[in-house]
């Protein structure tokens, strides 16, 4: 292309890079607004004593000896955060890969199962907590009815400190299933047919395939599947918050939770920064980890 | 098709085996068909029941055994829902909110979109380096700094501290578009220079339409999380009148839901956050499966 007249190739660069600016002006402007300086104020809030009220006053590491030597709900926090983590990964990968298999047979209707079993990820956790909440009552659930036509004396379910964790747990690997089943489908579908017929002529039955074709070809949607579901996991505030308030006894009172009573209910926002910080290490380094481990068990294709 | 006439009307010889294969296929088939609408009735039982319930007189909600179909309906919930909490102008909010915030985001993000795709400036890589590391940040390590810019601001209780943020265009929107604006041909964009249209024409008239399936799933997207949203509001908002539906309803439930008398009630509630969102997917699926299968990406 040649410059028109009176404009030199330069001169279009310049204009072309001045135009460029503008264009990304927002978004450079919101990431520094919004991004940038929250990650490094909050960082140094963790180091402060701050009402929020009056002037932060630093001190020093305080916040988090204190997180970590006397403060036992951050430790019951860490030890909630990590079993709901445990609790809703695990089944969401399994039942992931499983059903998404099953939906990719060649079967009458996947279209509308698919519909169906996403229908929980569009909507939100509130509306969907109030109705477990009801189908959890101990006394006149759906579930604990069920249960006894199967001759089982359902339990407490919420109201219990030992089964409040998997009652959030079941509801929110069912909220999110959806989303695992989609993006596992996508990357089954994504397997090329000659794996599946050079496995049929050497002899490979149903489950051979699956163990030896789709599995490993599906990994690193597998992975991305996992380390998605992990960064939420540990983010989990809407569900705890409207069903349990993290009791009964602080059996499911999570990082998030814990983050927003000590900054926004209690004002100590020192305290829920230096929270706030440790679930950012916790994220970054069991992604960093995943990361490093995925060459244990993920497969990528040559040239992938 | 040979093979389909085969097995219909086969050679005598074969037939028996045909038979058989097909009998085990039918039964495959059924068994699969069995599996998937036992994981059907799992998915869908809570939204059936969050309808029943909400349809039932509060005389039938402790019946034992529970009756699974209200009879007769009551519609009575949903009108003590109206008198009870200003549920109109709660879904009002959370509709204004998502919309705004939709215009923001598309605008902003894709703007800046087009300028990583397809222009040319220093600092262009650095700067998109920076915006994908942001996507790491998790929400609530900048929740309390923001919640300083917006008391500082003047915008505590106000919906725009909702909405400001997202004019400033995201990450995922922008990342997301990016993608998709470097799939379309770029002697496009050349013919459109020779012609004399300047970048930002060429964005308005080429990029912006052409686009429309990615936008449109940012669109979808930015909206759902926004209706969806809990933190958000909690933070941001204070005052009955500036409620979203998701935290008039935390609201709601906080008062009534534990002490059982709210049940019916507190159902038409959680129904109404609902349908909005099973509309939108059930109109916009294509754009959750495409934007979902492109990604992988989640807020």
């Amino acid at each position: 292309m040649r410059p028109r007249h009176g404009a030199t190739l330069r001169g279009l660069r310049r204009q072309e890079e001045l135009t460029a600016w503008l264009f990304v002006a927002p978004v450079a402007l919101g990431i520094l607004i919004w991004q940038v300086y929250p990650v490094l104020y909050s960082l140094y809030v963790s180091f402060t004593a701050w009402n929020f009220v009056s002037a932060p006053r630093w001190t020093g590491l305080q916040n988090y000896t204190q997180l970590f030597a006397s403060d036992q709900f951050f430790s019951a926090a860490l030890r909630n955060s990590a079993v709901y983590a445990v609790g809703t990964v695990v089944p969401t990968v399994v039942l992931g890969v499983l059903f998404a298999v099953i939906l990719n047979s060649r079967i009458r209707g996947r279209a509308i199962y698919r519909t169906l079993y996403f229908l929980p990820n569009v909507t939100p956790i509130v509306s969907i907590a109030i109705v477990w909440a009801w189908m959890y009552d101990s006394n006149f659930g759906i579930l604990n009815f069920l249960l006894k036509l199967i001759g089982i004396a359902g339990p407490r379910w919420l109201g219990s400190s030992d089964w409040a964790m998997t009652s959030l747990i079941i509801m929110d690997v069912w909220h999110g299933l959806g989303f695992s089943i989609i993006l596992l489908l996508a990357g089954l579908q994504s397997i090329g047919a000659e794996y599946y017929e050079a496995a049929t002529i050497d002899g490979a039955d149903a489950f051979e395939q699956f163990w030896h074709v789709t599995l490993p070809l599906l990994s690193p949607m597998t992975f991305l599947v996992l380390i998605l579901a992990l960064i939420n996991a540990f983010q989990v505030f809407d569900s705890p918050y409207v069903l349990t308030q993290g009791g009964p006894a602080n059996a499911t009172l999570t990082l998030v939770l814990y983050l927003y009573n000590q900054g926004f209910a209690d004002l100590h926002m020192g305290l829920a920064s230096a929270v706030a910080y440790c679930l950012f290490v916790i994220i970054l380094v069991l992604t960093g980890l995943s990361f490093y481990l995925q060459k244990l068990w993920v497969f990528y294709e040559e040239g992938q | 098709m040979s093979q389909v006439k085969d097995r219909f009307l086969g050679s005598g010889a074969s037939r028996p085996i045909l038979l058989r294969v097909g009998a085990r296929k039918l039964l495959t088939r059924g068994v699969l068909h069995l599996v998937l609408i036992g994981i059907l009735v799992v998915m869908v039982f809570p939204f059936y029941w969050l309808l029943a319930t909400s349809l039932k007189a509060s005389g039938q909600l402790f019946l034992y055994p529970p009756r699974i179909i209200p009879n007769p309906l009551d519609f009575r919930n949903y009108s003590d829902l109206f008198s009870l909490v200003p549920m109109g102008t709660f879904l009002f909010n959370s509709f204004k909110i998502a919309s705004f915030l939709v215009i923001g985001v598309c605008l902003s993000s894709s703007l800046a979109a087009f300028a990583f795709a397809r222009m040319r400036f220093r600092g262009s890589k650095a700067l998109f380096a920076l915006l994908l590391a942001t996507l790491m940040i998790p929400g609530q390590v900048t929740i309390i700094p923001t919640f300083l810019i917006m008391h500082v601001l003047g915008l505590i209780d106000n919906d725009a501290a909702l909405i400001v943020p997202g004019w400033f265009g995201t990450p995922f929107a922008v990342f997301l578009l990016r993608q998709y604006y470097r799939t379309i041909p770029s002697d496009l964009m050349d013919s459109a220079k020779i012609d004399g249209s300047g970048f930002l024409r060429i964005y308005w008239s080429i990029f912006l339409p052409l686009g429309m399936p990615a936008l449109a799933t940012v669109a979808v997207f930015t909206f759902l999380w926004s209706w969806n949203g809990l933190f958000g509001p909690l933070i941001f908002l204070n005052s009955v009148r500036n409620m979203t539906v998701t935290l008039g309803l935390t609201f709601l439930f906080g008062r009534n839901g534990s002490m059982g008398v709210g049940w019916g009630i507190i159902m038409a509630g959680a129904l109404l956050g609902v349908v909005p969102m099973v509309v939108l997917f059930l109109f916009a699926q294509k754009y959750f499966v495409q934007g979902l299968a492109k990604t992988g990406l989640k807020g």
